[in-house]
C-alpha cells in the first residue's frame, strides 16, 4: 500500500540552520493535508525538496510511491506545485505560458484542458493578455494553473491564497475542492487558518524545522479548552471563579469553558457575588489558539 | 523529446518577439564598423593575395556578431530566469538535462545564424565573393556559435547578478572575440601577439569561416575544425554534467 507522498526522516540545513529536522509523516491518497507552521518553520523548504528543487541532505520522498531521487522523472509527472513567490515570464501571454508548461511535461496538444482551467480560474477572458499586464491576484490564479496542466493526481499549494481578493479565494477552493473530490490529494500551507480549519482534514504543524503536531482537525481542535466566554460584569470578578480566569481583552474578562454546562454555574456565581453581566459571549476555541498555544511551545 | 521543443520554441521566440534589438541592432552595429573600417583601411595592402582588406573584413565582422549573440542568447535568458524566478517552471517539469542544455544550445545558435546572416546581407555589396567552400562556411559557423551559446548557458548558470554576468562578457568574452583576427591577418602581427592570439579559440572559428569564403586563411581549415570543434565538445560534456548535478539551479 502506496502513500500519496511519504516523507521518511528528512533533514536540510542551509549553513549553521538546520531548517529541516527529521521530519516525518505520509498524507494518504486523496486527503486534503494542511501543512501549517509561522514565517520560517520550513514549510517552503520541505516542499522544495518533495519537488527536487532541492536536495534533502538525508532522507526520502516519495510520490505516489516513486522515489523524487531516484525515479526523478516519473515523480515530478505525479506532483503539482504552486510556488509561493510570483513568478512570471514577461515575455508571454497567459495562453502561451500554459501551452509552454503543458509542453514541458511533454503534453502535446492540452487546449481543451487549458481552456477549462482558464475558465476555472476566471482566466478566459485574459488568456491572450500578456502576463506583464496581469495584477498579482491574476498572475497567482496562471500559477495554480501552470501547477495543473499535467493534471497531476498530488497538488501542493504553497500560500496560494496570499494577496488573492475574496472572492477569487472563494472561487480557489471551489475548485480545488473540486479536484479533492474527484481525488486528487491536495496539500496547502496557509497562514489563513480559518482557511485551513474549514478545508483541510488533516493538519501538521511545523517550527522552526521540527514536526510539532500531526494529527486529524477534530483531535487537534479538541485537544485545547474548547470554549471561551468573554463577559462585561459591573463588578470584579468574583474570587471562585479565578480558576477559570485566562486573560482581559477590552475590558472584558475571558474565562475558559472547559464544558458548555460550565456556564450555568459561571452565572449563579455572579448572581451570588451581585456581579451583573452587562454583555456575554461564547467563542468556539479554533485551530487559530491551538496554533498560538503550540507555537509557544505548550502542549494544548 | 517534446519537452525539447517546446524549450527551443519558447526560447527562439522570446528573442525573436524582440527581434529589433537582439538580431537588427548587431547587424546594424557591424554594419558600421565595415563602413568605418573600410574606409579608413581601404588603401590598406591585401591581406592575402587577390583579396581586398574590405572584403576580408566582412567574414571576420559577421562570426564575431555570431560568436557575442550566441553568447548574450542563452546568457541573458538564463540570468533573467533565474532573477525574477520563473526557472522554476522549468525545474519542476521532468525535463532532462539535455532537453535543457540542447534547446538553449540551438536557440543560441539560430540567434547567431540569424544576426550572421543578416550581416553578411548588408555587408555583401562591399565586395564578398560568393563562398569557395560552403560546407566549410556552414561548419564554422554552426559551430562557432555553438561554443559560444554554451559558454553562454555556463555563465547565465554561474553567475547570480546581472553585474557578474556583464562582467564574464566584458572581461573574457568580448577580449576573445576583439583580439581574435576580425580586423587584421595574425600573420601581420609581431611574432609573440601571433603566438598569443593562436591561444584564442575565437581565432580559430574566424580564420575558418574566412577560409570557407576566400579558400585561404592563416592556418589549415582542419586545424581551425580540431580546436573549435574540441573546444565545443568538451564545454558541452563538462556542462551536461554541471547541469545533471544540480549545480546553483537546484540548491
Ligand atoms: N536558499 C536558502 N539559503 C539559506 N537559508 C534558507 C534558504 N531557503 C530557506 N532558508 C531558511 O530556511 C528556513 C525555512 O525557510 P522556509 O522558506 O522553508 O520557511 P516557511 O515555513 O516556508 O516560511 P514562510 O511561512 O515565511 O513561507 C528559514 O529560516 C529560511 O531563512
Ligand atoms: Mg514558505
Amino acid at each position: 500500500m502506496t502513500h500519496a507522498i511519504s516523507i521518511d526522516a528528512v533533514s536540510k540545513r542551509f549553513a549553521s540552520l538546520q531548517a529541516l529536522d527529521r521530519i516525518s509523516f505520509t498524507v494518504e491518497h486523496g486527503e486534503f493535508f494542511a501543512l501549517l507552521g509561522p514565517n520560517g518553520a520550513g514549510k517552503t523548504t520541505l516542499i522544495s525538496a518533495m519537488a527536487g528543487l532541492s536536495r534533502a541532505d538525508s532522507g526520502r520522498i516519495r510520490i505516489m510511491g516513486l522515489d523524487t531521487v531516484t525515479e526523478t522523472r516519473d515523480a515530478r509527472m505525479k506532483l503539482g506545485v504552486v510556488p509561493q513567490e510570483l513568478v512570471f515570464d514577461p515575455f508571454f501571454s497567459v495562453r502561451e505560458t500554459l501551452t509552454f508548461q503543458s509542453g514541458y511535461f511533454g503534453i502535446r496538444r492540452n487546449d481543451a484542458w487549458v481552456d477549462e482551467l482558464l475558465h476555472k480560474l476566471g482566466l478566459t477572458d485574459k488568456a491572450n493578455v500578456n502576463m506583464r499586464a496581469l495584477s498579482g491576484g491574476m498572475k497567482r490564479r496562471v500559477m495554480v494553473a501552470q501547477a495543473l496542466v499535467h493534471r497531476p493526481p498530488v497538488i501542493v499549494l504553497d500560500e496560494p491564497t496570499a494577496g488573492v481578493d475574496v472572492e477569487l479565494r472563494q472561487s480557489l477552493w471551489t475548485f480545488v475542492k473540486e479536484l479533492n473530490a474527484a481525488g486528487h490529494t491536495i496539500v496547502l500551507t496557509t497562514h489563513y487558518l480559518e482557511e485551513a480549519e474549514a478545508l483541510c482534514s488533516r493538519i501538521a504543524m511545523m517550527k522552526k524545522g521540527r514536526l510539532i503536531a500531526l494529527e486529524n482537525k477534530d483531535t487537534l481542535l479538541s485537544r485545547s479548552a474548547a470554549r471561551e466566554v468573554s463577559l462585561q460584569l459591573s463588578g470584579e470578578l468574583p474570587a471562585s471563579l479565578r480558576p477559570l480566569y485566562l486573560r482581559q481583552q477590552d475590558g472584558r474578562h475571558i474565562l475558559a469553558l472547559p464544558d458548555i454546562s460550565q456556564l450555568e454555574r459561571v452565572l449563579g456565581e455572579l448572581r451570588l457575588a451581585a456581579v451583573e453581566v452587562r454583555e456575554l459571549t461564547v467563542h468556539e476555541t479554533g485551530l487559530e489558539q491551538v496554533f498560538v498555544k503550540l507555537m509557544h511551545g505548550g502542549q494544548a | 523529446m517534446y519537452s525539447f521543443v517546446t524549450l527551443l520554441k519558447k526560447e527562439i521566440l522570446r528573442f525573436w518577439k524582440v527581434g529589433f534589438q537582439t538580431v537588427m541592432a548587431p547587424v546594424l552595429t557591424a554594419l558600421l564598423y565595415q563602413m568605418i573600417f573600410s574606409h579608413v583601411l581601404s588603401q590598406h595592402v591585401e591581406a592575402y593575395p587577390g583579396v581586398s582588406y574590405t572584403a576580408f573584413l566582412i567574414p571576420g565582422l559577421a562570426m564575431m556578431s555570431m560568436a557575442q549573440n550566441a553568447f548574450a542568447n542563452s546568457s541573458s535568458s538564463l540570468i533573467q530566469s533565474k532573477i525574477t524566478g520563473s526557472i522554476v517552471f522549468l525545474l519542476l517539469p521532468p525535463l532532462s538535462a539535455p532537453a535543457f542544455f540542447g534547446a538553449y544550445l540551438l536557440a543560441s545558435i539560430v540567434r547567431g545564424l540569424a544576426v550572421g546572416a543578416g550581416v553578411l546581407l548588408v555587408t555583401a555589396g562591399f565586395g564578398l565573393p560568393l563562398p569557395a567552400q560552403p560546407l566549410w562556411l556552414l561548419a564554422f559557423a554552426v559551430l562557432g556559435c555553438g561554443v559560444l551559446g554554451a559558454l553562454g548557458i555556463m555563465a547565465g548558470i554561474w553567475a547570480d547578478k546581472f553585474d557578474q554576468l556583464a562582467a564574464f562578457q566584458n572581461f573574457l568574452i568580448m577580449p576573445l572575440t576583439f583580439l581574435s583576427g576580425v580586423f587584421y591577418s595574425i600573420n601581420s602581427l609581431p611574432p609573440l601577439w601571433r603566438g598569443v592570439s593562436h591561444l584564442n579559440p575565437v581565432f580559430y572559428m574566424i580564420d575558418g569561416f574566412r577560409y570557407g569564403f576566400f579558400g585561404q586563411a592563416d592556418v589549415s581549415p582542419w586545424l581551425s575544425l580540431a580546436v573549435v570543434g574540441g573546444c565545443f565538445v568538451a564545454l558541452s560534456a563538462w556542462l551536461m554534467r554541471l547541469i545533471v548535478s544540480g549545480y546553483k539551479l537546484r540548491h
